[in-house]
């Protein structure tokens, strides 16, 4: 059994390559004149340079990252990052044809078709390259419905009253230290604006990429939901395997108004680092929702199988009478990988419902924490909350914890919370085995049963890719 | 070697074997010999080593194998992995049958399925072909189909399980099964439907070997030949009429015969 597991042990990260292209970056190290560069070279008016020095002078006062987390890692240089980097042919897009072609290649690699001629079957696609956005597909098209999906930097120059109105109104930069550093130097991202009444015919999704070397990324993604409106969002990412760490630091920030739906969901695939934890990615993101219209409902699925890091909590604030958060979570580390992820559900309208569903696998070495607050403010009548909370380990070297707070401060209200640890069991590889499925196939199904409550919310692409990757990345995890 | 010294060779055949779990010794010099189309009941007290002799002849990887060896359709079966033994015919039909959540009952059988399939040069079947297999073989056991989709053993009654085994059995139609306790937590009913499902799929090809405590499953599949297991070793063998023996005198007799 050890031989064939060892083998898989060392396959390899199949997005690890790197891009040979000419890029244009900014000078390593962070001071004002840094956030002046990126907003210039970004064209930004004045309101968001403004926006961004803010936050800058916020984050200087902020003497330290936070401590309470379950893990530790080496101090980061934040003199030592690159804040941006962009490819060179500079685009100026007007039409995916002008997209260099080595850009184009890459995301072929990475199985995301961004030329519309091969598309993936309705999903509409914004593809960020390091600092910037190369490509968004479906633009057109959704623009008839007077839906808006384009990157950041365009939503910026197109429809600034918008980004006035959202950016900052669910994360602002004083939420934490993150959150500041990303509202100032954020290079790019996506914006998803769903106009009332419509729902969006598509599903719309971002593809990530990390390719410059040192390079941090801070990308910022806003969609907004007006009245009625509803919308699926898929977010992916990867990154060439490197030796040292780089930082993802991104915000994410999502707005429901009355009777809208915004469905979000991620498989994240940073890359994790080797066997001994060196390299591998960062990813320290500040993610949340706000319910703030009546009725309202804010799902969040991801899938964390990358870096070698992960530290977030996709949230929802239910500030809406009768709106309803959701949470649905797989993480896996394996190997030196570490996970902190939860959510937070804050309970402020009345009749508001939250669902927490997660579900921690963890191998090698791995340190897997679930870390969840459930609020209810005394406004909350008959609010109710629902968490499980499940963790699976395999082998005798990882570990999972979890952390739940509740907080209730309304006697209406109902809050249920159950966890459950499970081993991989020799007796379930066993009788898999007996009936003649291999290891390496009966972990893979055995660690999908248990994660099967998630993946059954995500859309049915996503669902296939993330079966398949919680496959990889397991491999060999039980010798 | 040949095909014609093949046909000359037991189905299996188990010499001195001794094994032993967290360093202690549970079989202690078993001989035992299996042909095709026979039918052998190992019976015996509790703690006498019939369960280890199952679990070590299916690739438990919790026990030892200190000395001997097991000869089955003339390879070396103790160095064969566990799932290329399942995939060569050796079927093991659990005393506690494992539970796993989330995944469907369908899934995992033709998962199996499929692997033994390929192990011998035939053509795997999609979802559509297996599950009309898997009906079909339902009806054998009894079983109701809202069983296709339920989580493997998850939920189930310990007789649904029992059932589950046998079903599985029938889907993966093994050379050699090796039921292990199967009519422990059985009412009659259960008792008898498992016992029909064997005896259905009893063929002069394969050979079963029936682990049990109890005479009474043996009212529905009649042995060849019982074997008295007690202390890690076979201490007596004889025909169907040794079972009855061992009802009406209980195990103390053969017992106190072994220990002299």
């Amino acid at each position: 059994m050890n031989e064939s597991v060892n083998d898989i042990v060392n396959s390899e990260y199949k997005y690890g390559f790197v891009t040979d292209i000419e890029s244009d970056a900014v000078p390593r190290g962070l001071t004002e004149d840094t956030i002046r560069l990126i907003s210039k070279k970004k064209n930004e008016p004045s309101f968001m340079l403004e926006w961004r020095l803010k936050a800058f002078h916020h984050w200087q006062t902020l003497k330290d990252e936070p401590t309470w987390q379950n893990f530790s890692y080496p101090p980061i240089d934040y003199q030592n990052i690159i804040y941006y980097s962009a490819p060179k042919k500079k685009p100026t897009l007007n039409s995916l044809d002008e997209v260099d072609k080595e850009l184009l290649d890459t995301y072929e690699k990475l199985g995301i078709s961004i030329t519309e001629q091969k598309r993936m079957s309705g999903v509409a696609v914004d593809a960020i390259f390091d600092s910037v956005s190369v490509a968004t597909t479906f633009s057109e098209q959704l623009s008839k419905l007077g839906i808006v999906f384009c990157s950041f930097s365009e939503a910026v120059q197109k429809h600034p009253e918008l980004i006035k109105k959202y950016l900052g109104s669910v994360v602002p930069h004083t939420d934490n230290f993150f959150a500041a550093l990303n509202a100032a130097v954020f290079s790019d991202g996506s914006f998803c604006f769903i106009p009332k009444g419509v729902k969006c015919p598509m599903e719309l999704s971002t593809y990530f990429r990390i390719n410059a070397a040192e390079t941090g990324q801070f990308e910022r993604t806003l969609i907004v939901a007006e009245e009625g409106a509803t919308v699926s969002y898929l977010e992916g990412c990867t990154a060439p395997i490197r030796d040292t760490n780089q930082l993802h630091a991104a915000v994410v920030e999502l707005i429901a108004l009355d009777d809208a739906q915004i469905k979000y969901s991620t498989v994240q695939n940073w890359y994790a680092g080797d066997k001994e934890g060196r390299g591998g990615i960062y990813n320290f993101v500040t993610k949340r929702g706000k319910c703030a219209g009546k009725n309202s409902r804010i799902s969040w699925t991801q899938v964390e199988t990358g870096s070698a890091i992960t530290w977030k909590y996709p949230s929802v604030v239910l500030l809406g009478d009768n709106s309803v958060g959701e949470f649905y979570s797989v993480a896996v580390v394996n190997n030196r990988q570490i996970a902190d992820t939860g959510t937070k559900m804050l309970h402020i309208g009345k009749n508001t419902k939250s669902t927490i569903i997660s579900k921690g696998i963890s191998a090698g070495r791995g340190e897997n924490t679930y870390r969840g607050l459930v609020k209810v403010s005394p406004g909350a009548s008959n609010a109710r909350s629902y968490t499980q909370c499940d963790s699976m380990l395999l082998g005798n070297r990882c570990s999972a914890n979890t952390f739940p707070y509740i907080e209730v401060r309304n006697n209406s209200s109902s809050v249920e919370h159950e966890a459950s640890t499970s081993k991989i069991g020799e007796d379930q590889l066993f009788y898999c085995k007996q009936r003649g499925i291999d290891t390496e196939n009966a972990i893979s199904m055995i660690v999908n049963g248990f994660a099967k409550e998630v993946f059954k919310n995500l859309p049915m692409e996503f669902a296939v890719e993330a079966q398949k990757l919680l496959g990889v990345s397991l491999e060999g995890s039980v010798g | 070697m040949n095909d014609t010294q093949m046909k000359d060779e037991y189905m299996l055949e188990i010499k001195n074997l001794h094994a032993s779990v967290a360093g202690k010794e549970i079989l202690r010099g078993i001989n035992l010999t299996v042909n095709a189309g026979e039918v052998h009941a190992v019976m015996g007290p509790n703690g006498s080593g019939k369960s280890t002799l199952a679990q070590v002849l299916a690739g438990h990887p919790s026990y030892e194998i200190t000395e001997g060896e097991v000869i089955y359709k003339g390879k070396n079966l103790l160095e064969m992995p566990p799932e290329e033994r399942a995939k060569d015919g050796v079927f093991l039909a659990f005393q506690y049958p494992v539970e796993i959540p989330g995944v469907s009952n369908s899934y995992f059988l033709k998962a199996g399925l499929n692997e033994v399939r390929k192990y011998r040069g035939l053509e795997t079947l999609d979802a559509l072909q297996f599950l009309k297999l898997l009906k079909e073989k339902m009806k054998i056991v009894e079983m109701d189909p809202s069983f296709i989709n339920r989580p493997v053993n998850e939920g189930f009654s310990g007789g649904e399980k029992k059932r589950n085994e046998i079903l599985q059995m029938a889907v993966l139609e093994p050379t050699l099964a090796i039921l292990d306790e199967t009519d422990s937590g059985l009412d009659i009913d259960a008792l008898r439907i498992v016992s029909e499902g064997v005896n259905t799929l009893k063929r002069p090809d394969n050979a079963c070997i029936v682990v049990t405590h109890y005479q009474r499953l043996l009212n529905y599949i009649v042995p060849d030949f019982v074997h008295v297991l007690v202390n890690g070793r076979i201490v007596k063998s004889g025909g169907k009429e040794l079972a009855l023996e061992l009802e009406a005198n209980g195990y103390d007799q053969i017992k106190e015969a072994a220990t002299v």
